[in-house]
C-alpha cells in the first residue's frame, strides 16, 4: 500500500504540471479581456495603460513561469512567513487579481471559512440524509417510501439548483418571512442569537445542496445494498438465526459502503467549486461565487489559481479514495 | 426664585442636550445593496462604477455635482470661477482654496500637500491610473500655501473644473499613500481596501468582491451627521434579487440599479415596502450604423476600415428608413417602463446641450418603405429588397443581455416588413465591450452592419463626448482596434467643429457647437440612431430617508444625509 501511494504521489506531480500549463493556456487563449469591466467612459489610451500596469501584454510563456514561480515558491513563503513571523517573502511579488489588484491566496483564505461552513455543511447533510434513505429503500424494494425516495431523487437530481432556490426564497423568505434571502457575510458567532441568525440564514442554501447531493449518494447507497442484500452471506446470516437489525446494519451495509464511500470522497472536491449557482443566488462568499466573478471579469490570475487548486483537490481525493477502498475492502491489495 | 430658575434651567438644559449631542449615530445600521460587488475602495484603481461609487462614502473630491448636475463645492470654500478670480483670465489656471479646520479620519489636518500628491498618483506613467483623463492637460498641480491650491495647464482650457470634481477624483491621504505611487499602486493592497478620507464613513471591514462594513466617521466635518452610526454594503447577484430584497423581504434599505422590466417593477411596487426613484442622466440606449464594410470577403486588415465604404448603409436615406421604422415608444414600454424615455438624441442631457430633436419618435412605416423604393431598393420576389443584384441583407449585433434580446427581435420584425433581411447576432458582455484586438467580437471591431449598446459621459460637460467621432478616432489596425468612432464617421466639417469646440469658451456657444454636433451625428446623418434615454432605476425602503438619486455623480454620494423615518 505505502509504495501505491508513493507511487501515485510521483506520478501525480508531473500530471498536475502538466495541468497547470493546459488551464493556464485555455483561459488564456480564450475571449474577452478585463477591459471589458472598465467603463466605456475612460478613453482607449487611458484603458491601455491600465492593462499594461496590469502585466497583461507580456509574452504568455513569461507569465505561466511567473505563475508557477508566484505560486510554488512565493506563497508557500508567505504562508510560512504567517506562521512563524519570519519575513522571507518580504518585496516579492504575489499573484494579483486583476479586479481587486489584491493576492489571490488571500481572498481565498478570506472565503474558506464560509465555504466550508455553508457548502461543507450541506455536504455532511446530504451524507447523512442519503444513507438511511439509501439502506431502508434497498431493504423495502418497491414499497411506498422506495418509490416516494426514487421520485423525491429524481427531482432532487434533475432540477437546477438556481431554479429550487429561487422558489426556496419565494416561498420562505418573501411569503413566510422565516429566512433571509441574502446570506450575511459578517455575522459574527458570538452568542446564542447570533448563532441562530448564522443557522437561519444558512438554511436554505444547505437545504438546497444537501437535497442535490442526497439525491446522488441516496441512488448510489441503494444500488450497492441492493447488490449486497441478494448475496449468499446475507442468507447464511438469516439462517444462523441473526436478527434483520444485525444483518442489514451489521453485515450488509459495511459491505454496501464501500463503493459509497469512494463515490463520497471523491465528491468532496466538489464542494469547493462546485456550488457556483447556489452561491450566486444566495449571495454566498463562496470560493465558487469567486470563480465565476473571476471568469466574467476576465480575471486571469484569479481564474488560473483558483482552477489549479481545485485541480490538486481532485488529483489528491481520488488518490485517497483509491486508498480508502483498499482499506475498507481486504480483497483488494495494491502493489 | 433664582436659584429654582436657574436650576430648571439647568434640568432642561440637560434634557436637550442628549437630543442635540445623539444626531450622529443614532438611527444604527442602514444596509445597502450593489448587485455588482465591489472590488477595491480606490477609484484611481477600479474596475467599475460600483467602486467609484462605494469608494465615494469614503472618498471626497473637491467639488461635486448635485442631482440636477450643478457644481457645489464639497471640500472648498467657494467653486472657482472667473469672477472670483479662481480661474485666470487665460483660463490657464484654477485655483482653490481648501476650507479650514478640515481633518482626515484619522485626525491629521488636511493639506493642500495631499491634493498635490493625488494629481502626482495619478499622473504617474506606471500607475496605470484608471481616471487619467479627468487630469488631461494638467501641466502642475502646486501648494501655495496649506490651504491654496493651483493647478496649471497646458493650454487654455474653457472647461478648467474638471479634476478634482466628481466621485471618480478624490483626494487621497499623502500620509496613507506616500509608498504607493507608479508600479507600487496595485501592491498596497491595505491602503487600496481602507483608505482614508474626509467622506461621512469609515471602513471597518472589507471583503472582495463581497461586502464592505463602515462605521460612521468620528471626525467628519457636520457633528450631526451621518444620521446612521454604521452601514454595510452587500454585493453580487442579480438586479431582480436586489429590488426583492428591498421590496419584498425588506432585508436592505437600498439597492442600485435594479435594472428589471415593467412588470416586475410594478409587481414589487404594490408591494408597499419600499420604492423605487428614478434619474435621468445621459445614458442612451443606440444602434450604431457601420459605415464600413464588414463583409467577411474582405481581407483582414482591411475589412470594417475606411478603405471599403458600407455598400448599403453608405447612403443616407437607407439609414433614415431604417430609423423611421422603429418605434421607439413601444421600446421603451417593453424594456424600461418608468426608467427609460424615448430619444432621439445622442447628449439628451444636460438640458441646454440637448436639441429639441423629436421627429424620430413617431413610427413611419410608410415613410421609411417609400424612401427605400426611391433609394432604388426594391422588393424582389422573397420579400427582400434588392439593388444591383444585392440582397439587403444585415447583421445586427448586441450583447448577452434580455432586454436587448427583447429589442433586438422587435426591431427585426419590423425591418423585416420593410423588406429587409436580418441576422441577429448576441456576444458575451465579457468579450464584446472586452476590447481585445485580437477578437473579432468587439464593439469597436464592428463585424457587423448594426450593432446596439448604451453610453454615456461623466459630468455635466459632453466635450470629450462628442468630439470622439473625428475621423482619426476610428478604431482601425493602427490603434489596435482603440478608437471611440465606432461608426467610423469621418466629416470634415464635423472635425473642424470638434477642433473649434476645444477652443471655444462661454456656455452659449459652446451649447450650440455641441448641438450642431449631435444633429450631425443623428438627424441630419443617422449614423448614430438613439433609442432610448435609459435612466437610472434603484429602489429604496419606505422607511430611509433622505434619499436623493443622484445620475450625475456617485449614487452614494449624499449618504450623510439619510436617515431612518420613524
Amino acid at each position: 500500500m505505502l509504495t501505491f501511494t508513493l507511487r501515485r504521489l510521483m506520478f501525480a506531480i508531473p500530471t498536475l504540471l502538466f495541468i497547470s500549463l493546459l488551464i493556464f493556456l485555455l483561459v488564456d487563449l480564450a475571449p474577452g479581456s478585463p477591459m471589458s469591466q472598465i467603463p466605456l467612459t475612460v478613453p482607449p489610451e487611458v484603458r491601455l495603460k491600465i492593462m499594461e500596469a496590469m502585466g497583461v501584454n507580456e509574452p504568455v510563456f513569461v507569465r505561466y513561469f511567473l505563475w508557477l514561480k508566484q505560486f510554488f515558491v512565493v506563497e508557500p513563503l508567505v504562508l510560512w512567513d504567517h506562521w512563524w513571523g519570519t519575513s522571507h517573502s518580504e518585496g516579492m511579488q504575489r499573484i494579483l487579481s486583476w479586479q481587486s489588484r489584491s493576492p489571490v491566496m488571500d481572498i481565498i483564505v478570506q472565503r474558506m471559512p464560509q465555504t466550508l461552513t455553508v457548502i461543507g455543511t450541506s455536504y455532511v447533510l446530504g451524507v447523512l440524509i442519503a444513507l438511511p434513505i439509501g439502506i431502508y429503500s434497498a431493504y423495502r424494494q418497491y414499497s411506498w417510501f422506495d418509490q416516494i425516495g426514487t421520485f423525491i431523487s429524481m427531482i432532487g437530481f434533475s432540477v437546477p439548483t438556481f431554479f429550487t432556490g429561487l422558489v426556496l426564497i419565494l416561498v420562505f423568505a418573501v411569503h413566510l418571512q422565516w429566512f433571509p434571502s441574502i446570506y450575511d457575510t459578517s455575522l459574527r458567532v458570538t452568542d446564542w442569537d447570533s448563532f441562530l441568525a448564522q443557522v437561519r440564514q444558512m438554511a436554505m442554501p444547505v437545504m438546497v445542496l444537501a437535497l442535490f447531493n442526497a439525491a446522488q449518494i441516496s441512488r448510489y447507497m441503494r444500488s450497492s445494498m441492493l447488490e449486497n442484500l441478494g448475496q449468499d452471506y446475507v442468507r447464511t446470516a438469516r439462517a444462523k438465526g441473526l436478527t434483520e437489525k444485525v444483518v442489514v446494519l451489521k453485515h450488509v451495509v459495511r459491505n454496501s459502503m464501500i463503493p459509497v464511500v469512494t463515490v463520497i470522497a471523491l465528491g468532496i472536491p466538489g464542494i469547493f467549486g462546485g456550488a457556483i449557482i447556489t452561491e450566486q443566488v444566495f449571495r454566498v462568499n463562496g470560493l465558487g461565487a469567486m470563480l465565476i466573478g473571476a471568469i466574467q471579469g476576465s480575471d486571469l490570475p484569479t481564474v488560473q489559481t483558483l482552477t489549479f487548486i481545485f485541480a490538486v483537490l481532485i488529483v489528491l481525493f481520488n488518490l485517497i479514495a483509491d486508498i480508502l477502498y483498499g482499506m475498507l475492502d481486504p480483497r483488494i491489495r495494491y502493489d | 426664585m433664582k436659584l429654582k430658575t436657574a436650576l430648571m434651567g439647568a434640568a432642561c438644559a440637560f434634557a436637550f442636550a442628549p437630543a442635540a449631542m445623539a444626531e450622529r449615530g443614532t438611527d444604527g445600521n442602514v444596509k445597502v445593496l450593489y448587485s455588482q460587488a465591489v472590488s477595491i475602495m480606490n477609484p484611481y484603481l477600479s474596475s467599475g462604477t460600483k467602486d467609484v461609487e462605494v469608494g465615494s462614502l469614503v472618498l471626497e473630491p473637491l467639488a461635486g455635482f448635485d442631482e440636477v448636475g450643478t457644481m457645489f463645492p464639497r471640500l472648498v470654500t467657494e467653486l472657482p470661477s472667473l469672477e472670483n478670480g479662481g480661474i485666470s483670465e487665460d483660463l490657464t489656471t484654477v485655483t482653490w482654496k481648501i476650507k479650514e479646520g478640515l481633518v482626515w479620519s484619522d485626525g491629521t489636518p488636511f493639506t493642500a500637500d495631499d491634493v498635490v500628491f493625488t494629481a502626482a498618483y495619478c499622473m504617474d506613467p506606471a500607475g496605470g491610473c484608471a481616471q487619467l483623463a479627468k487630469y488631461e492637460g494638467v501641466k502642475t498641480v502646486e501648494a501655495i500655501d496649506p490651504l491654496t491650491v493651483k493647478v496649471t495647464f497646458t493650454g487654455p482650457k474653457p472647461n478648467p473644473l474638471v479634476a478634482f470634481v466628481g466621485a471618480e477624483s478624490p483626494i487621497l491621504q499623502k500620509a496613507q499613500f506616500a509608498a504607493c505611487t507608479g508600479a507600487a499602486a496595485p501592491t498596497c493592497t491595505e491602503q487600496n481596501f481602507n483608505p482614508i478620507g474626509t467622506g461621512p464613513f469609515v471602513v471597518t471591514d472589507f471583503k472582495v468582491n463581497d461586502s464592505v462594513e463602515f462605521v460612521a466617521n468620528e471626525n467628519y466635518r457636520d457633528p450631526a451627521k451621518p444620521a446612521f452610526a454604521t452601514l454595510s454594503v452587500k454585493g453580487g447577484g442579480d438586479a431582480a434579487s436586489a429590488a426583492r430584497a428591498v421590496m419584498e423581504t425588506g432585508e436592505f434599505d437600498y439597492a442600485w440599479n435594479t435594472q428589471i422590466n415593467p412588470e416586475l417593477q410594478a409587481a414589487m411596487a404594490s408591494g408597499g415596502k419600499g420604492q423605487f426613484v428614478t434619474g435621468f442622466g445621459t445614458l442612451v440606449e443606440r444602434i450604431e450604423m457601420n459605415m464600413t464594410d464588414p463583409s467577411p470577403d474582405l481581407p483582414e486588415g482591411e475589412r470594417a476600415t475606411a478603405m471599403h465604404p458600407h455598400p448599403i448603409l453608405s447612403d443616407v436615406n437607407v439609414r433614415k428608413a431604417l430609423s423611421m421604422a422603429i418605434d421607439r415608444n413601444l421600446l421603451v414600454e417593453v424594456g424600461y417602463g418608468a426608467s427609460g424615455r424615448a430619444s432621439c438624441n445622442l447628449v439628451p442631457a444636460p438640458a441646454i446641450y440637448a436639441s429639441p430633436n423629436t421627429d424620430c419618435l413617431t413610427q413611419d412605416m410608410d415613410g421609411a418603405k417609400a424612401l427605400l423604393d426611391e433609394a432604388g431598393w426594391t422588393v424582389g420576389a422573397d420579400g427582400i429588397r434588392e439593388k444591383d443584384g444585392k440582397k439587403f441583407k444585415l447583421l445586427y449585433q448586441t450583447s448577452v443581455n434580455p432586454v436587448r434580446q427583447d429589442f433586438q427581435a422587435l426591431i427585426k420584425g419590423w425591418w423585416n416588413e420593410l423588406g429587409v433581411e436580418v441576422e441577429l447576432k448576441t456576444i458575451d458582455a465579457g468579450i464584446y465591450f472586452g476590447g481585445d484586438p485580437g477578437s473579432p467580437d468587439t464593439f469597436q471591431k464592428f463585424y457587423a452592419d448594426v450593432e446596439m449598446y448604451a453610453n454615456n459621459f461623466p459630468g455635466t460637460d459632453p466635450e470629450p463626448y462628442i468630439v470622439a467621432y473625428t475621423c482619426d478616432k476610428a478604431p482601425r489596425p493602427e490603434t489596435q482596434w482603440q478608437g471611440e468612432n465606432i461608426n467610423r464617421y469621418c466629416d470634415p466639417v464635423f472635425d473642424e467643429l470638434a477642433a473649434k469646440l476645444i477652443q471655444t469658451s462661454g456656455t452659449e456657444e459652446r451649447a450650440a457647437m455641441i448641438i450642431r454636433m449631435n444633429e450631425m451625428l443623428t438627424k441630419d446623418t443617422y449614423t448614430i440612431v438613439p433609442l432610448v434615454d435609459r435612466g437610472r432605476l434603484s429602489a429604496h425602503s419606505n422607511t430611509l430617508g433622505g434619499v436623493v438619486l443622484n445620475v450625475w455623480d456617485s449614487e452614494m454620494g449624499n449618504v450623510e444625509n439619510w436617515f431612518r423615518i420613524k
